[in-house]
């Protein structure tokens, strides 16, 4: 098996199954209808998403496991996702900023990998990156909302972004597997994608009306497996079935 | 506090170029941005428009029902504005 | 108007129905009609909105993507569908604020079945194949009500939910095939939710209050009894198909009715559940109260943000 390969599309794809899940947690529970329906629609696209690579990696694993094996019965120090997007919705504010924060990450991979060798992947990236602009669109938008709206909205958004700040240096750093597909012209050089990154972030930020937070100190691990406490109960909701009763069909 | 509630907004999405923007429903928003976006979320989840108007609500002037009689009845007897109106002898068989 | 006007005008206006002739917002009315549309649209529309609940509780524990994303959309539809009726039932001079405060505080109905817990997945199959199912034979006659907005929402919501139905069958068809303790699960589903979805169709004609002008205003084409009649019939064949049993000891094929005979309702159980006794009533209002409660502060952000922006245009056109 190409385990870099492998490991490179778990990295990708992890990070939409948790931003996924986490944004199905407020299915029926938005502040609006209007609202509701647009980020399940994004759930959903992550999801559509999530099944495109795990396809493509059980087809490349080869040992018989499906897409929903690789999604929901790996152990959590398995998980590649980046510690961003399990943080918890605990407002509107954090689901939205923490979409944001993501977002502009996330459109800039898919448009470098696009230029991927392999062709499965450029092709979904080349999928992707439609929904992905959109989403990028509808939470720049809300960021901006949220800033300039109230003083009430401009302190919760300020605040998510301050404490989901910390997160956002892990989206540039490197696994083995990720130099590895870099080095065959697979991969996507994310150290590269990291200046720019935090000037359009920045930008908007000052456009919401936002401060800039000034976090010298950043987390990271999720990458390599090493979570935040949140990611187990995440799990443990998403692989509840599988869990409970193995090896059957639904 | 919410005093203001977001305005209600009249939906019109083009299914395909080549056919015209055909009212569909409505639904609220805080302004037109945002109208538009949920307008692509709530009303072409399934593929059904490549291009959308919106509108607010309070900004159509419709016409009073009332009044139909003397704003519509009267084309009703102009019957001449139609081809059938017209005599053609048998053999013109298109025209 | 006089009294013998307004008698005059109901007459005309009972005559354009009876010819077929569709109702639109800005037509004179009867108040009683405004009233009782008013009522029934919008308890359809909380209906959608409280649906979404129960199924909302299994979309991050889908056994499956291909279920989630299903399910997903399936919840998404509802909200999609509780939109489109209170922006049909808007036309009518209400606010969909108003008609949340009357949902939140209570003096609005909305479909009791969202009152009974979903406690395993089978649950998830099993409100898409009966309580959809029970839904559509409501909501199919209601694309030929006579108010218009209600109608184009109804053409617009059975299109979609077209896919509902198949998607809880499905389930229910795979668990009824998978191992035994699946077919329990599907079993169980069914035993809890078949009463229940019987309800749904609504109490019997003998004691049914609004039927009659309901009738003549094709707000309903079928009575209650009828509908739970059809519901039975077409549903009876699809569980022996999956090998499940209906849970009616006295049900049976009648010959001479071309029907089944089917047992009594708990009509005791259906009074308490609408008037707010049901196992989930309290959870649902809550859940719906805090999601609108929660998205105040969401809402005037965008408000204000909306205002301040329309602000700065016109200081600069000026």
């Amino acid at each position: 098996m190409k385990e870099n390969l492998y490991n490179f599309i778990l990295g990708i794809a992890d990070n939409s199954l948790i931003l996924g899940q986490r944004m199905g947690e407020l299915c029926g529970h938005g502040p609006s209808l209007e609202t509701d329906i647009a980020c399940t629609n994004i759930s959903l696209d992550l999801f559509g998403q999530v099944r495109s690579y795990f396809q493509y990696a059980a087809k490349i694993a080869g040992d018989g496991r499906t897409e929903d094996d690789i999604a929901m019965l790996r152990k959590e120090r398995e998980y590649k996702n980046v510690l961003l997007v399990e943080q918890p919705n605990i407002d509107f504010a954090f689901t939205l900023g923490r979409q944001f924060l993501f977002d502009v990450y996330h459109l800039a991979f898919l448009s470098e990998l696009q230029k991927s060798t392999d062709l499965t992947l450029s092709a979904i990236a080349n999928k992707c990156i439609k929904e992905v602009s959109y989403h990028e669109r509808f939470s720049s938008d809300w960021v901006r909302r949220l800033g300039d709206g109230t003083n009430e909205s401009n302190q919760k958004i300020q605040e998510a972004i301050n404490s989901l700040w910390t997160y956002t240096d892990e989206l540039f750093h490197q696994t083995k597997a990720d130099i590895a597909m870099v080095e065959q012209g697979i991969g996507v050089d994310v150290t590269k994608l990291k200046e720019s990154y935090y000037m359009q972030v920045g930008q908007l930020l000052e456009e919401a009306t936002l401060e800039i937070p000034e976090s010298k100190w950043f987390q990271k691990g999720g990458k390599e497996g090493v979570h935040t406490e949140h990611l187990g109960y995440l799990l443990s909701d998403l692989q509840y079935m599988q869990r409970t009763y193995p090896n059957m069909e639904w | 506090m919410s005093t203001k509630n977001w305005p209600l907004w009249e939906i019109f999405v083009r299914s395909k170029n080549g056919l015209e923007h055909r009212h569909c429903g409505s639904l609220h928003a805080a302004d037109a941005d945002m109208a538009l976006e949920n307008a692509r979320d709530v009303y072409t989840r399934r593929s059904e428009g490549v291009s959308i108007w919106v509108v607010e609500s309070k900004n159509i002037t419709a016409s009073n029902p009332e009044n139909n009689g003397e704003l519509f009845e009267p084309a009703h007897d102009k019957v001449y504005r139609h081809p059938t109106f017209y005599d053609l002898p048998d053999e013109v068989k298109h025209m | 108007m006089s009294e013998e006007q307004i008698k005059n005008l109901e007459e005309q206006f009972e005559a354009r129905i009876a010819r077929d002739e569709k109702i639109e917002p800005k037509d004179w009315m009867p108040e009683k009609y405004r009233k009782t549309h008013i009522r029934q649209m919008s308890q359809h529309a909380h209906s959608e909105i409280v649906g979404m609940l129960p199924e909302g509780n299994w979309i991050t524990r889908a056994p499956s993507l291909r279920r989630k994303v299903a399910l997903l959309a399936k919840v998404q539809d509802e909200a999609g569908h509780g939109l489109y009726l209170y922006s049909a039932t808007e036309t009518l001079g209400i606010s969909r604020d108003e008609m949340y405060e009357q949902l939140h505080s209570g003096k609005a109905k909305y479909s009791s079945i969202f009152n009974y817990p979903t406690i395993t997945w089978a649950d998830m199959g099993a409100i898409g194949w009966l309580v959809d199912g029970a839904a559509i034979i409501n909501q199919v006659p209601l694309c030929n009500t006579s108010y218009g907005p209600y109608a184009r929402a109804m053409i617009r919501v059975c299109k979609e939910e077209s896919f509902h139905q198949r998607q809880g069958f499905e389930i229910m068809m795979k668990l009824a095939n998978g191992t035994p303790e699946q077919k329990d699960m599907a079993q169980d589903a069914l035993n809890r939710w078949w009463w229940p979805s019987l309800m749904m169709l609504g109490p019997t004609d003998d004691v049914s209050v609004h039927t009659a002008q309901s009738m003549k205003w094709k707000l309903k084409r079928k009575s209650n009894d009828d509908l739970r009649q059809q519901f039975i019939d077409q549903t009876v064949p699809q569980a022996e198909l999956i090998g499940l049993t209906i849970p009616d000891a006295d049900l049976k094929w009648n010959e001479t009715r071309g029907s089944y005979d089917f047992g009594e309702i708990d009509w005791d159980e259906f009074w308490q559940v609408v008037k707010g006794h049901g196992p989930m009533n309290k959870e649902r209002m809550k859940a719906r109260v805090g999601a609108w409660e929660r998205g105040e502060w969401v809402r005037d952000a965008a408000m204000a943000h909306a205002e301040k922006k329309q602000e700065r245009k016109q200081k600069q056109a000026g």
